[in-house]
Protein backbone atom coordinates (compact mmCIF):
# COMPACT_ATOMS: atom_id res chain seq x y z
CA UNK A 1 0.00 0.00 0.00
CA UNK A 2 1.62 3.28 -0.93
CA UNK A 3 1.85 6.41 0.84
CA UNK A 4 -1.43 7.72 -1.23
CA UNK A 5 -3.75 4.94 -0.04
CA UNK A 6 -2.62 5.41 3.86
CA UNK A 7 -3.51 9.07 3.36
CA UNK A 8 -6.78 8.43 1.73
CA UNK A 9 -7.66 5.89 4.18
CA UNK A 10 -6.85 7.92 7.30
CA UNK A 11 -8.58 10.90 5.82
CA UNK A 12 -11.63 8.32 4.91
CA UNK A 13 -12.08 6.43 8.27
CA UNK A 14 -11.37 9.44 10.68
CA UNK A 15 -13.74 11.37 9.74
CA UNK A 16 -16.62 10.04 7.31
CA UNK A 17 -17.38 13.33 4.79
CA UNK A 18 -19.30 13.67 2.22
CA UNK A 19 -18.80 16.43 -0.55
CA UNK A 20 -21.80 17.63 -1.24
CA UNK A 21 -20.28 19.53 -4.44
CA UNK A 22 -16.76 20.66 -4.86
CA UNK A 23 -17.59 24.11 -6.06
CA UNK A 24 -20.18 24.86 -3.96
CA UNK A 25 -23.33 22.57 -4.09
CA UNK A 26 -26.50 23.21 -2.15
CA UNK A 27 -25.36 23.49 1.89
CA UNK A 28 -27.99 24.72 5.14
CA UNK A 29 -24.53 26.18 6.38
CA UNK A 30 -22.07 27.98 4.60
CA UNK A 31 -18.91 29.91 6.12
CA UNK A 32 -15.96 32.20 4.80
CA UNK A 33 -12.30 31.59 6.09
CA UNK A 34 -10.17 34.29 5.05
CA UNK A 35 -6.27 34.16 4.50
CA UNK A 36 -4.50 36.91 5.25
CA UNK A 37 -0.40 37.09 6.50
CA UNK A 38 -0.68 33.46 6.65
CA UNK A 39 -3.38 33.07 9.20
CA UNK A 40 -7.15 31.65 9.14
CA UNK A 41 -9.81 34.31 9.94
CA UNK A 42 -11.82 32.84 11.51
CA UNK A 43 -9.75 30.21 13.43
CA UNK A 44 -12.86 28.91 14.61
CA UNK A 45 -15.77 27.69 13.02
CA UNK A 46 -18.91 25.99 14.22
CA UNK A 47 -20.82 23.03 11.78
CA UNK A 48 -23.63 20.26 12.90
CA UNK A 49 -23.54 16.63 12.60
CA UNK A 50 -24.19 15.24 9.52
CA UNK A 51 -25.13 18.59 7.95
CA UNK A 52 -22.88 19.90 4.95
CA UNK A 53 -21.04 23.46 5.84
CA UNK A 54 -19.99 25.14 2.38
CA UNK A 55 -16.64 27.16 3.20
CA UNK A 56 -15.33 29.69 1.10
CA UNK A 57 -11.37 30.23 0.94
CA UNK A 58 -10.44 33.45 0.08
CA UNK A 59 -6.66 34.11 -0.07
CA UNK A 60 -5.69 37.40 0.15
CA UNK A 61 -1.80 36.75 0.29
CA UNK A 62 0.55 36.62 -2.68
CA UNK A 63 1.65 32.81 -2.09
CA UNK A 64 -0.60 29.84 -1.86
CA UNK A 65 -1.86 28.44 1.41
CA UNK A 66 -3.86 24.89 2.19
CA UNK A 67 -7.02 24.39 4.29
CA UNK A 68 -6.40 20.81 5.31
CA UNK A 69 -9.08 19.85 7.82
CA UNK A 70 -9.79 16.39 10.04
CA UNK A 71 -8.00 14.08 12.68
CA UNK A 72 -4.70 14.58 14.40
CA UNK A 73 -4.09 11.56 12.43
CA UNK A 74 -4.87 12.98 8.80
CA UNK A 75 -2.64 15.92 9.85
CA UNK A 76 0.08 14.14 10.77
CA UNK A 77 0.61 12.32 7.55
CA UNK A 78 -0.10 15.35 5.87
CA UNK A 79 2.96 17.19 7.60
CA UNK A 80 5.14 14.91 5.83
CA UNK A 81 3.40 13.57 2.50
CA UNK A 82 3.96 15.30 -0.67
CA UNK A 83 2.47 18.04 -2.26
CA UNK A 84 0.45 16.26 -5.11
CA UNK A 85 -2.07 14.88 -2.73
CA UNK A 86 -4.02 18.05 -2.16
CA UNK A 87 -7.23 18.95 -3.84
CA UNK A 88 -8.45 15.19 -3.97
CA UNK A 89 -10.82 15.52 -1.53
CA UNK A 90 -13.32 18.23 -0.09
CA UNK A 91 -11.49 18.57 3.13
CA UNK A 92 -7.82 19.36 0.90
CA UNK A 93 -8.03 22.45 -0.71
CA UNK A 94 -4.84 24.17 -2.23
CA UNK A 95 -5.39 27.84 -2.67
CA UNK A 96 -3.44 29.79 -5.27
CA UNK A 97 -2.22 33.19 -4.38
CA UNK A 98 -4.76 35.81 -4.53
CA UNK A 99 -7.49 33.37 -5.45
CA UNK A 100 -10.54 31.93 -3.79
CA UNK A 101 -11.88 28.73 -3.10
CA UNK A 102 -14.99 27.02 -2.10
CA UNK A 103 -15.49 23.69 -0.72
CA UNK A 104 -18.05 21.45 1.09
CA UNK A 105 -17.86 19.41 3.72
CA UNK A 106 -19.82 17.44 6.05
CA UNK A 107 -19.15 15.32 9.61
CA UNK A 108 -20.81 12.71 10.54
CA UNK A 109 -18.80 12.19 14.25
CA UNK A 110 -19.00 15.26 16.60
CA UNK A 111 -15.60 16.63 17.70
CA UNK A 112 -13.42 19.63 17.06
CA UNK A 113 -11.26 18.65 13.81
CA UNK A 114 -8.14 21.12 13.27
CA UNK A 115 -7.81 22.92 9.54
CA UNK A 116 -4.06 23.65 8.91
CA UNK A 117 -1.58 24.66 5.90
CA UNK A 118 0.68 22.03 5.47
CA UNK A 119 2.92 24.00 3.19
CA UNK A 120 6.39 24.16 4.96
CA UNK A 121 6.36 26.31 8.18
CA UNK A 122 3.05 27.68 7.19
CA UNK A 123 1.46 25.51 10.54
CA UNK A 124 4.47 27.14 12.71
CA UNK A 125 3.72 30.22 11.90
CA UNK A 126 0.15 29.89 13.00
CA UNK A 127 -1.99 28.76 9.91
CA UNK A 128 -4.12 26.61 12.77
CA UNK A 129 -7.63 26.56 12.73
CA UNK A 130 -10.72 24.53 14.31
CA UNK A 131 -13.58 23.33 13.24
CA UNK A 132 -16.14 22.17 15.75
CA UNK A 133 -18.63 19.78 14.63
CA UNK A 134 -21.34 19.40 17.39
CA UNK A 135 -24.71 17.69 17.72
CA UNK A 136 -28.14 19.76 17.50
CA UNK B 1 14.37 24.24 -11.50
CA UNK B 2 12.79 24.72 -7.89
CA UNK B 3 14.73 26.73 -5.42
CA UNK B 4 14.79 26.05 -1.82
CA UNK B 5 14.94 28.28 1.38
CA UNK B 6 18.39 27.52 3.37
CA UNK B 7 18.87 29.12 6.66
CA UNK B 8 21.00 32.12 6.84
CA UNK B 9 24.11 31.23 9.24
CA UNK B 10 24.83 35.02 9.24
CA UNK B 11 24.87 38.22 8.10
CA UNK B 12 27.23 41.30 7.99
CA UNK B 13 26.39 44.72 7.17
CA UNK B 14 28.29 47.50 6.45
CA UNK B 15 26.54 50.62 5.76
CA UNK B 16 28.05 53.85 5.57
CA UNK B 17 25.89 57.41 5.27
CA UNK B 18 28.11 60.03 4.92
CA UNK B 19 28.38 63.62 4.19
CA UNK B 20 24.63 64.57 4.66
CA UNK B 21 22.15 63.63 7.19
CA UNK B 22 20.49 60.27 7.05
CA UNK B 23 20.48 56.65 7.09
CA UNK B 24 22.30 54.44 5.23
CA UNK B 25 21.11 50.86 5.45
CA UNK B 26 21.87 46.96 3.54
CA UNK B 27 20.24 44.25 4.21
CA UNK B 28 19.34 40.75 2.61
CA UNK B 29 16.48 38.20 3.05
CA UNK B 30 18.63 35.17 2.04
CA UNK B 31 17.55 31.77 -0.24
CA UNK B 32 19.06 28.50 -0.34
CA UNK B 33 18.88 26.39 -3.13
CA UNK B 34 17.75 22.62 -2.74
CA UNK B 35 19.36 23.00 0.75
CA UNK B 36 22.84 22.07 -0.97
CA UNK B 37 23.85 25.49 -1.45
CA UNK B 38 23.73 28.21 1.60
CA UNK B 39 24.94 31.36 1.56
CA UNK B 40 26.97 32.25 3.71
CA UNK B 41 27.99 35.40 5.56
CA UNK B 42 26.86 38.37 3.21
CA UNK B 43 28.66 41.31 3.81
CA UNK B 44 27.87 45.09 2.74
CA UNK B 45 28.80 48.46 3.05
CA UNK B 46 26.88 50.79 2.00
CA UNK B 47 27.40 54.26 1.72
CA UNK B 48 25.86 58.27 1.12
CA UNK B 49 27.01 61.16 -0.12
CA UNK B 50 26.09 64.17 -2.31
CA UNK B 51 22.85 62.15 -2.83
CA UNK B 52 24.51 58.82 -3.84
CA UNK B 53 23.95 55.53 -1.59
CA UNK B 54 27.18 53.24 -2.75
CA UNK B 55 26.52 49.68 -1.94
CA UNK B 56 28.66 47.19 -1.86
CA UNK B 57 27.75 43.52 -0.67
CA UNK B 58 29.03 40.23 -1.34
CA UNK B 59 27.94 36.94 -1.89
CA UNK B 60 29.41 33.84 -0.26
CA UNK B 61 29.77 30.27 -1.87
CA UNK B 62 29.41 27.70 0.12
CA UNK B 63 29.20 24.92 -1.85
CA UNK B 64 26.74 22.67 -3.56
CA UNK B 65 24.70 22.77 -6.84
CA UNK B 66 21.36 24.74 -7.66
CA UNK B 67 20.58 28.18 -7.38
CA UNK B 68 19.96 30.23 -4.23
CA UNK B 69 19.17 33.66 -4.27
CA UNK B 70 18.74 36.76 -2.03
CA UNK B 71 16.34 39.66 -2.17
CA UNK B 72 18.07 42.51 -0.90
CA UNK B 73 16.58 45.90 0.10
CA UNK B 74 17.82 48.84 -1.86
CA UNK B 75 17.21 52.93 -1.03
CA UNK B 76 16.19 53.67 -4.45
CA UNK B 77 17.12 52.69 -8.17
CA UNK B 78 20.55 51.80 -8.96
CA UNK B 79 22.02 54.31 -11.21
CA UNK B 80 25.07 51.34 -11.53
CA UNK B 81 25.52 47.70 -10.87
CA UNK B 82 29.16 46.36 -11.09
CA UNK B 83 31.75 43.80 -9.70
CA UNK B 84 32.49 45.65 -6.14
CA UNK B 85 36.00 46.01 -4.99
CA UNK B 86 38.29 42.97 -3.80
CA UNK B 87 38.95 43.87 -0.37
CA UNK B 88 37.07 46.74 0.86
CA UNK B 89 34.49 44.82 3.12
CA UNK B 90 37.06 42.40 4.62
CA UNK B 91 38.92 45.85 5.24
CA UNK B 92 36.10 46.80 6.92
CA UNK B 93 36.32 43.75 9.57
CA UNK B 94 39.56 44.04 10.52
CA UNK B 95 38.82 47.48 11.43
CA UNK B 96 36.34 46.85 13.70
CA UNK B 97 36.93 43.10 15.11
CA UNK B 98 40.00 43.57 17.16
CA UNK B 99 38.91 46.69 18.59
CA UNK B 100 36.67 46.48 21.75
CA UNK B 101 34.59 49.73 22.34
CA UNK B 102 33.88 50.37 25.70
CA UNK B 103 30.23 51.95 27.27
CA UNK B 104 28.82 53.18 24.12
CA UNK B 105 26.30 55.81 25.11
CA UNK B 106 24.04 54.95 23.05
CA UNK B 107 20.50 54.57 25.09
CA UNK B 108 19.95 52.70 24.18
CA UNK B 109 -8.82 42.19 -1.04
CA UNK B 110 -8.39 40.15 -3.73
CA UNK B 111 -6.09 41.85 -6.38
CA UNK B 112 -5.37 41.66 -9.66
CA UNK B 113 -2.86 39.93 -11.14
CA UNK B 114 0.67 41.99 -9.60
CA UNK B 115 3.28 42.36 -11.88
CA UNK B 116 6.78 43.86 -10.62
CA UNK B 117 8.41 46.34 -13.22
CA UNK B 118 12.20 44.77 -13.98
CA UNK B 119 13.98 48.13 -13.57
CA UNK B 120 17.55 46.02 -14.00
CA UNK B 121 19.48 42.83 -15.23
CA UNK B 122 22.85 42.21 -14.27
CA UNK B 123 25.22 39.71 -14.32
CA UNK B 124 28.11 39.24 -12.05
CA UNK B 125 30.40 36.17 -11.93
CA UNK B 126 27.66 33.93 -10.97
CA UNK B 127 25.42 36.00 -9.84
CA UNK B 128 22.38 37.28 -11.63
CA UNK B 129 21.14 40.50 -10.08
CA UNK B 130 17.37 41.72 -10.85
CA UNK B 131 16.19 44.93 -9.54
CA UNK B 132 12.54 44.99 -9.16
CA UNK B 133 10.06 47.63 -8.32
CA UNK B 134 6.72 46.86 -7.11
CA UNK B 135 4.70 46.11 -3.99
CA UNK B 136 5.24 43.21 -2.13
CA UNK B 137 2.53 40.97 -4.25
CA UNK B 138 4.30 42.04 -6.89
CA UNK B 139 7.37 40.70 -5.75
CA UNK B 140 5.99 37.77 -4.38
CA UNK B 141 4.54 37.37 -8.09
CA UNK B 142 7.86 37.65 -9.72
CA UNK B 143 9.13 35.26 -7.11
CA UNK B 144 7.12 32.72 -7.61
CA UNK B 145 7.21 32.98 -11.73
CA UNK B 146 11.25 32.07 -10.99
CA UNK B 147 10.56 29.03 -9.27
CA UNK B 148 11.28 30.55 -5.76
CA UNK B 149 7.96 30.36 -3.50
CA UNK B 150 8.19 32.83 -0.57
CA UNK B 151 7.69 31.62 3.53
CA UNK B 152 4.35 31.86 5.46
CA UNK B 153 6.09 35.16 6.89
CA UNK B 154 6.97 36.61 3.62
CA UNK B 155 3.38 38.50 3.03
CA UNK B 156 3.50 40.61 6.47
CA UNK B 157 7.29 41.19 6.39
CA UNK B 158 6.82 42.25 2.57
CA UNK B 159 3.77 44.15 2.97
CA UNK B 160 5.77 45.49 5.91
CA UNK B 161 8.34 46.32 3.64
CA UNK B 162 6.54 47.40 0.41
CA UNK B 163 4.58 50.32 2.42
CA UNK B 164 8.24 52.47 2.59
CA UNK B 165 10.05 51.36 -0.70
CA UNK B 166 8.67 49.58 -3.84
CA UNK B 167 12.60 48.58 -4.93
CA UNK B 168 13.91 44.65 -4.33
CA UNK B 169 17.06 43.13 -5.98
CA UNK B 170 16.86 40.00 -6.38
CA UNK B 171 20.09 38.42 -6.35
CA UNK B 172 20.03 34.37 -7.50
CA UNK B 173 23.31 32.73 -6.85
CA UNK B 174 24.43 30.01 -9.70
CA UNK B 175 26.02 27.40 -7.47
CA UNK B 176 26.63 24.73 -10.71
CA UNK B 177 27.99 28.17 -12.39
CA UNK B 178 30.16 29.01 -9.29
CA UNK B 179 31.62 25.74 -9.08
CA UNK B 180 32.27 25.67 -12.99
CA UNK B 181 33.96 28.68 -12.75
CA UNK B 182 35.95 27.38 -10.29
CA UNK B 183 35.11 29.19 -6.81
CA UNK B 184 36.33 27.88 -4.36
CA UNK B 185 34.41 27.28 -0.58
CA UNK B 186 34.25 31.02 1.12
CA UNK B 187 34.91 32.96 -1.78
CA UNK B 188 33.07 36.22 -2.28
CA UNK B 189 31.55 37.74 -5.19
CA UNK B 190 31.51 41.53 -4.39
CA UNK B 191 29.19 43.93 -5.80
CA UNK B 192 28.75 47.55 -6.00
CA UNK B 193 25.59 49.36 -6.50
CA UNK B 194 25.02 53.09 -6.79
CA UNK B 195 21.84 54.17 -5.86
CA UNK B 196 20.82 58.12 -6.00
CA UNK B 197 18.61 58.70 -3.05
CA UNK B 198 17.89 60.91 -0.64
CA UNK B 199 16.37 58.22 1.88
CA UNK B 200 18.62 55.21 2.64
CA UNK B 201 17.89 53.33 5.44
CA UNK B 202 18.52 49.99 7.21
CA UNK B 203 16.14 47.18 6.58
CA UNK B 204 16.71 44.59 9.53
CA UNK B 205 13.70 42.69 9.90
CA UNK B 206 14.03 41.15 6.83
CA UNK B 207 16.95 38.80 8.20
CA UNK B 208 14.21 37.16 10.12
CA UNK B 209 12.44 36.44 6.96
CA UNK B 210 11.83 32.49 6.57
CA UNK B 211 12.85 31.84 9.98
CA UNK B 212 11.03 30.68 13.17
CA UNK B 213 10.11 33.02 15.87
CA UNK B 214 12.77 31.13 18.16
CA UNK B 215 15.17 31.68 15.53
CA UNK B 216 18.49 33.67 16.23
CA UNK B 217 19.75 36.22 13.92
CA UNK B 218 23.04 37.19 14.12
CA UNK B 219 24.25 40.34 11.66
CA UNK B 220 27.20 42.74 12.04
CA UNK B 221 25.80 46.38 10.88
CA UNK B 222 28.04 48.96 10.10
CA UNK B 223 27.89 52.64 9.30
CA UNK B 224 30.26 54.99 8.28
CA UNK B 225 28.64 58.33 8.70
CA UNK B 226 29.96 61.48 8.40
CA UNK B 227 29.36 62.84 12.14
CA UNK B 228 28.47 60.42 15.21
CA UNK B 229 24.78 59.05 14.24
CA UNK B 230 22.00 59.06 16.47
CA UNK B 231 19.85 55.49 15.90
CA UNK B 232 16.73 54.15 16.29
CA UNK B 233 15.57 51.65 17.99
CA UNK B 234 17.63 51.70 21.00
CA UNK B 235 18.04 49.72 24.15
CA UNK B 236 16.70 46.52 22.00
CA UNK B 237 17.43 42.95 22.92
CA UNK B 238 19.89 41.66 21.26
CA UNK B 239 21.27 44.78 19.66
CA UNK B 240 24.39 46.32 20.49
CA UNK B 241 26.65 48.90 19.54
CA UNK B 242 30.45 47.41 19.63
CA UNK B 243 32.37 50.25 17.58
CA UNK B 244 31.72 53.72 17.90
CA UNK B 245 34.71 56.37 16.74
CA UNK B 246 36.02 58.28 13.89
CA UNK B 247 37.28 56.09 10.79
CA UNK B 248 40.92 56.33 11.12
CA UNK B 249 43.11 58.18 8.23
CA UNK B 250 44.27 54.35 7.28
CA UNK B 251 40.88 52.67 6.79
CA UNK B 252 39.64 55.20 4.57
CA UNK B 253 42.65 55.72 2.88
CA UNK B 254 42.40 51.78 2.20
CA UNK B 255 38.92 51.75 1.43
CA UNK B 256 39.27 54.46 -1.56
CA UNK B 257 42.02 52.74 -3.22
CA UNK B 258 40.15 49.61 -3.50
CA UNK B 259 38.21 49.11 -6.73
CA UNK B 260 35.04 51.50 -6.88
CA UNK B 261 36.14 53.35 -3.38
CA UNK B 262 36.51 56.99 -4.72
CA UNK B 263 33.26 57.90 -3.06
CA UNK B 264 35.25 57.81 0.22
CA UNK B 265 35.50 60.77 2.33
CA UNK B 266 38.49 62.38 3.68
CA UNK B 267 36.70 62.26 6.92
CA UNK B 268 33.66 60.00 9.02
CA UNK B 269 32.19 58.37 11.81
CA UNK B 270 32.51 55.05 12.02
CA UNK B 271 29.41 52.91 13.91
CA UNK B 272 29.47 49.09 13.86
CA UNK B 273 26.32 47.19 15.61
CA UNK B 274 26.23 44.00 16.49
CA UNK B 275 22.76 41.50 16.12
CA UNK B 276 22.31 38.64 18.44
CA UNK B 277 18.57 38.84 18.34
CA UNK B 278 15.27 35.94 17.95
CA UNK B 279 13.30 36.71 15.28
CA UNK B 280 10.74 37.66 17.05
CA UNK B 281 12.58 40.32 18.51
CA UNK B 282 13.91 41.47 15.74
CA UNK B 283 10.60 43.31 14.54
CA UNK B 284 12.10 46.60 14.00
CA UNK B 285 14.57 48.51 10.90
CA UNK B 286 17.22 51.20 11.99
CA UNK B 287 17.11 54.86 11.34
CA UNK B 288 19.60 56.52 11.36
CA UNK B 289 19.80 60.73 11.80
CA UNK B 290 23.40 62.23 11.43
CA UNK B 291 21.45 66.03 11.31
CA UNK B 292 21.85 68.20 14.37
CA UNK B 293 18.23 67.12 15.08
CA UNK B 294 19.50 63.92 16.16
CA UNK B 295 16.06 62.29 15.86
CA UNK B 296 15.61 59.03 13.58
CA UNK B 297 12.53 58.21 11.93
CA UNK B 298 10.22 55.93 13.58
CA UNK B 299 8.55 55.35 10.59
CA UNK B 300 11.89 54.20 8.80
CA UNK B 301 13.02 51.91 11.88
CA UNK B 302 9.16 50.46 11.65
CA UNK B 303 8.14 51.54 14.61
CA UNK B 304 5.38 53.01 13.31
CA UNK B 305 3.02 53.04 10.14
CA UNK B 306 3.11 55.21 7.64
CA UNK B 307 -0.45 56.26 8.26
CA UNK B 308 0.41 56.73 11.45
CA UNK B 309 2.80 59.62 11.50
CA UNK B 310 2.06 63.03 11.27
CA UNK B 311 4.52 65.98 10.08
CA UNK B 312 6.56 67.78 12.40
CA UNK B 313 9.13 70.39 11.37
CA UNK B 314 12.71 68.93 12.60
CA UNK B 315 15.20 71.00 13.32
CA UNK B 316 18.78 71.15 11.31
CA UNK B 317 17.97 69.24 9.03
CA UNK B 318 16.66 65.85 10.10
CA UNK B 319 16.09 62.99 8.23
CA UNK B 320 12.44 63.17 9.63
CA UNK B 321 11.35 65.04 7.14
CA UNK B 322 12.44 62.65 4.36
CA UNK B 323 10.90 59.62 6.14
CA UNK B 324 7.91 61.42 6.23
CA UNK B 325 8.21 62.46 3.04
CA UNK B 326 9.14 59.00 1.73
CA UNK B 327 6.25 57.50 3.42
CA UNK B 328 3.95 59.37 1.28
CA UNK B 329 5.07 58.56 -1.66
CA UNK B 330 8.43 59.90 -2.91
CA UNK B 331 9.24 56.29 -1.90
CA UNK B 332 13.01 54.83 -2.49
CA UNK B 333 13.28 52.33 -0.40
CA UNK B 334 13.20 49.01 -0.28
CA UNK B 335 13.33 45.59 0.38
CA UNK B 336 12.44 42.14 1.05
CA UNK B 337 12.54 38.86 0.63
CA UNK B 338 13.08 35.84 2.89
CA UNK B 339 12.43 32.39 2.92
CA UNK B 340 11.69 30.79 -0.10
CA UNK B 341 10.64 27.36 -0.88
CA UNK B 342 9.64 25.34 -3.52
CA UNK B 343 5.87 25.59 -4.24
CA UNK B 344 3.99 23.10 -2.14
CA UNK B 345 7.55 21.36 -1.09
CA UNK B 346 7.55 19.33 1.99
CA UNK B 347 10.08 19.76 4.38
Amino acid sequence: MNRRHLLALAGLAAVVLIAAGWSGGASANEATIGIHFSHYTPSDLTAKVGEPITITLRNDDPIAHEWIVGTPQLHEIHRTAPPEFHNQFPTEVTIPALTTRVTTVQFDAPGDYQYICHLPGHEAYGMVGTLHVVAD
Amino acid sequence: MRIFIATMAAFLAAVGVVAAPGVANACAGLIGSNGSVQLGTTTTLAGYDDGQEQYVTSFEFQGGGGQFGALIPLPGIPSNIERGGDWTLQRLERETTPVRFEAASFDTALAGSPRAEVIQEVTIDALDLTVLKGGGADVAAWAQEHNFSLSADAPEVLDFYAQRSPIFMAAVFDGDAAAARGQQLGDGTPVHLTIPTDNPWVPLRILGLGKLPSDIVTADVFLLTDQKPALLPLGKPGLDVSYNQTASNELLTDLRTDKGGSWVPEEAWLTKLQINSTVSDLNYDLAVDTSSAKSPSRVAAGLELVSAVTPSTPTGGSTLAWYWAAALGAAIGAVVLGGWRPWGGRR
